[in-house]
């Protein structure tokens, strides 16, 4: 019988001929990737060595990958203690992944990933993040874990009781309308399957639409596979997987470049015609309450954000830059923006998006997760709004349960910018453009 | 368990969010997580704090209970209270996180209980005594049993590091 992605994957890491959907297995981990919360996993790890007479140390540092992002620079003292605790263990184990709070090789983790090359077609990838989904994009089974998980896989160097999960497969065809974005598909996709409709399951991207798609924009769909319940989003890897690797993230080692068999079994099969989609909005306050922008649009807004480990890649901010390129956020709003890294920062430097950005008013904070999960910065006051282009919109997210947050793509969040309200970016906005000579990029 | 008091009836797809706010993650040993427990909950969170309720309480959850965030802080809370969790099902990182650290969880598709109610578990059942109707429970991943034997992963990972033979595999 044949095999999905995942089951091809699996069988290959753990060197079986063939895996079936819920084989228990002990797959090796090929990248194990902490942030913040490694302060957590240190604390389990020297628990677990504890009265062994071993010294505490990882099963391989150069399998480890430590980013800072959540808080940062670090927003209270205690976040600082936790953040030089890492410090200190990461030079004592010798772990050289790691990205500290700098300008230059800084970012949110599930950009500096990709981008740095340490993901790669064919390999189990987890990390202490719900959105370690985004990795499937790449090509390897990417999935979040617990904090006392990952110190297991820090002593163990393989991950405990893996279920071999069902797989539901989308299918993309189509080409995506103007201002229509792989954002949209994901939340159009999560709003059908609802909060839990992929649980313990994986999502296996296929057609065109995929296949045209760039890696930033398949990053955003994986990212955002764990709101509908899945374990991984997954891309089954092709000729742009080792462009991004080769071009952008500098691998040279070979790839190991595999698809899914064609007789392989999936659980569900969805097939979305993209050149009929709308943009999408989750309204609060979960996901899943997916609405065509046309029953939400003129809902007033305080806070605008752009960026994130979903939508902080340099052709969303471009999108963006483009709306507002000479024009200007509407009074009563703010807008936030929050690029994925500091390479993406420097590249818009280059090309005058940061420049655009604000000047039209948007205040360009360091690459981060921001506000997105209510622990840094941008916080709401009682009964504000926020659109944003973020994964997540629970009660409470942006630091206040008596906030909303909705949740858009950057063009929708660009165009609603301007005016203060939700706005379709497919809409001709009239606004007053600035004068010649007012803008100098 | 018998005897076991529902303190807390919650709806479907409770966040961890919800759970353990994102504010408080810069807190993240176990021992000083309860405090901030359903922190966005007031009363609840008072109630807790103050010791109104009692250790192996119960909270009633809808479907999809844990989802989100894969922050830890959101299982070791609940722990510092000995709660036990019976809901309709829960997310795959809350589940495994739970089992990792002891947590008291019961998957019960078709449980129906009020706060108030008095509830009985034994032998894969969710007997509710106050409505006199018992809900069948689903049985945790096999695969778990040992994690679960050995009083949690941190344990569990110990006794294989040491056993005889063992090496980390590269």
């Amino acid at each position: 019988m044949g095999m999905t992605y995942v089951q091809k994957l699996l069988a290959k890491v753990c060197g079986r001929a063939q895996v079936a959907v819920g084989d228990v297995l002990e797959p090796e981990v090929r990248l194990a990737m902490s942030h913040e919360n490694g302060a957590l996993v240190i604390n389990q790890f020297l628990e677990i060595f504890q009265g062994t007479g071993r010294q505490a140390t990882v099963w391989d540092p150069d399998r480890i990958a430590i980013i800072f992002d959540h808080r940062i620079p670090a927003e209270s003292s205690k976040t600082a203690g936790n953040q030089k605790k890492i410090r200190e263990f990461v030079g004592r184990q010798g772990i050289k992944k790691f990205h500290d709070i700098r300008g230059d090789t800084g970012g949110i983790c599930h950009q500096l990933l990709p981008e740095n090359g340490y993901v790669r077609p064919g390999g189990v990838v987890v990390g202490t993040d719900s959105h370690t989904t985004t990795h499937g994009a790449l090509g390897a089974f990417s999935f979040g874990i617990g904090a006392t998980e990952m110190a297991s896989v820090w002593a163990l160097g393989r991950i405990l009781n893996v279920e071999v999960p069902a797989a539901i497969k989308v299918t993309a065809a189509g080409k995506f309308p103007k201002h229509v974005y792989p954002k949209d598909l994901i939340l159009h996709l999560i709003g059908g399957l609802s909060a839990e409709g992929a649980n313990y399951k994986v999502l296996e991207f296929h057609g065109d639409a995929i296949r045209r798609m760039p890696t930033s924009g398949r990053l955003a769909l994986c990212n955002m596979s764990v709101e509908a319940g899945a374990t991984s989003g997954l891309v089954p890897p092709d000729a742009e997987t080792r462009r991004y690797l080769r071009e952008e993230a500098g691998v040279k080692d070979t790839l190991d470049i595999f698809g899914p068999d064609p007789d392989a079994v999936y659980d569900q099969v969805i097939e979305i015609d993209v050149s009929k989609l709308e943009p999408q909005i989750a309204c609060p306050h979960t996901v899943d309450n997916v609405k065509p922008i046309g029953e939400v649009a003129g809902k007033k807004l305080h806070q605008i954000v752009i960026g994130s480990c979903t939508n902080g890649r340099l052709d969303d901010l471009e999108i963006a830059a483009k709306i507002l390129k000479g024009r200007r956020v509407a009074d009563g709003t703010r807008m936030l923006v929050f690029p994925a890294s500091w390479r993406i920062y420097h590249k818009a430097m280059d090309l005058g998006v940061i420049q655009a950005l604000s000047r039209a008013g948007a205040v360009v904070c360091n690459p981060g997760c921001g506000p997105c999960l209510g622990v840094h910065q941008g916080a709401l006051a009682d009964n504000e709004v926020a659109l944003a282009t973020t994964n997540r919109n629970f009660k409470g997210r942006m630091g206040n349960p008596k906030a909303e947050v909705y949740l858009c793509s950057p063009a929708t969040a660009a165009a609603s910018a301007i005016t203060g309200v939700i706005t379709d970016p497919r809409r001709n906005i009239k606004t007053k453009r600035l004068k010649k000579g007012e803008l100098k990029i | 368990m018998a005897n076991i008091k529902v303190v807390l009836k919650l709806g479907d797809d409770v966040s961890t969010d919800i759970i353990y706010p994102g504010r408080f993650m810069a807190t993240v040993l176990p021992a000083e997580t309860p405090q901030f427990a359903f922190a966005d909950n007031a009363e609840f969170n008072r109630k807790l704090k103050a010791k109104e309720i009692p250790p192996e309480s119960a909270m009633i959850a809808g479907k999809n209970f844990g989802c989100g965030s894969s922050r830890e802080q959101a299982v070791s809370c609940l722990k510092g209270y000995e709660f036990c969790v019976v809901a309709r099902n829960i997310a795959r990182i809350f589940l495994q996180s739970a089992i990792n650290l002891g947590l008291n969880i019961v998957i019960c598709p078709a449980i129906e209980a009020a706060e108030g109610d008095e509830l009985e578990i034994a032998d894969g059942k969710v007997f509710n005594r106050t409505s006199g109707k018992s809900f069948q429970a689903e049985p945790l991943p096999k695969a778990r049993q040992a994690i679960i034997d050995a009083g949690g992963l941190i344990p569990y990972t110990r006794k294989l590091l040491t056993a005889k033979g063992a090496k980390n595999s590269k």
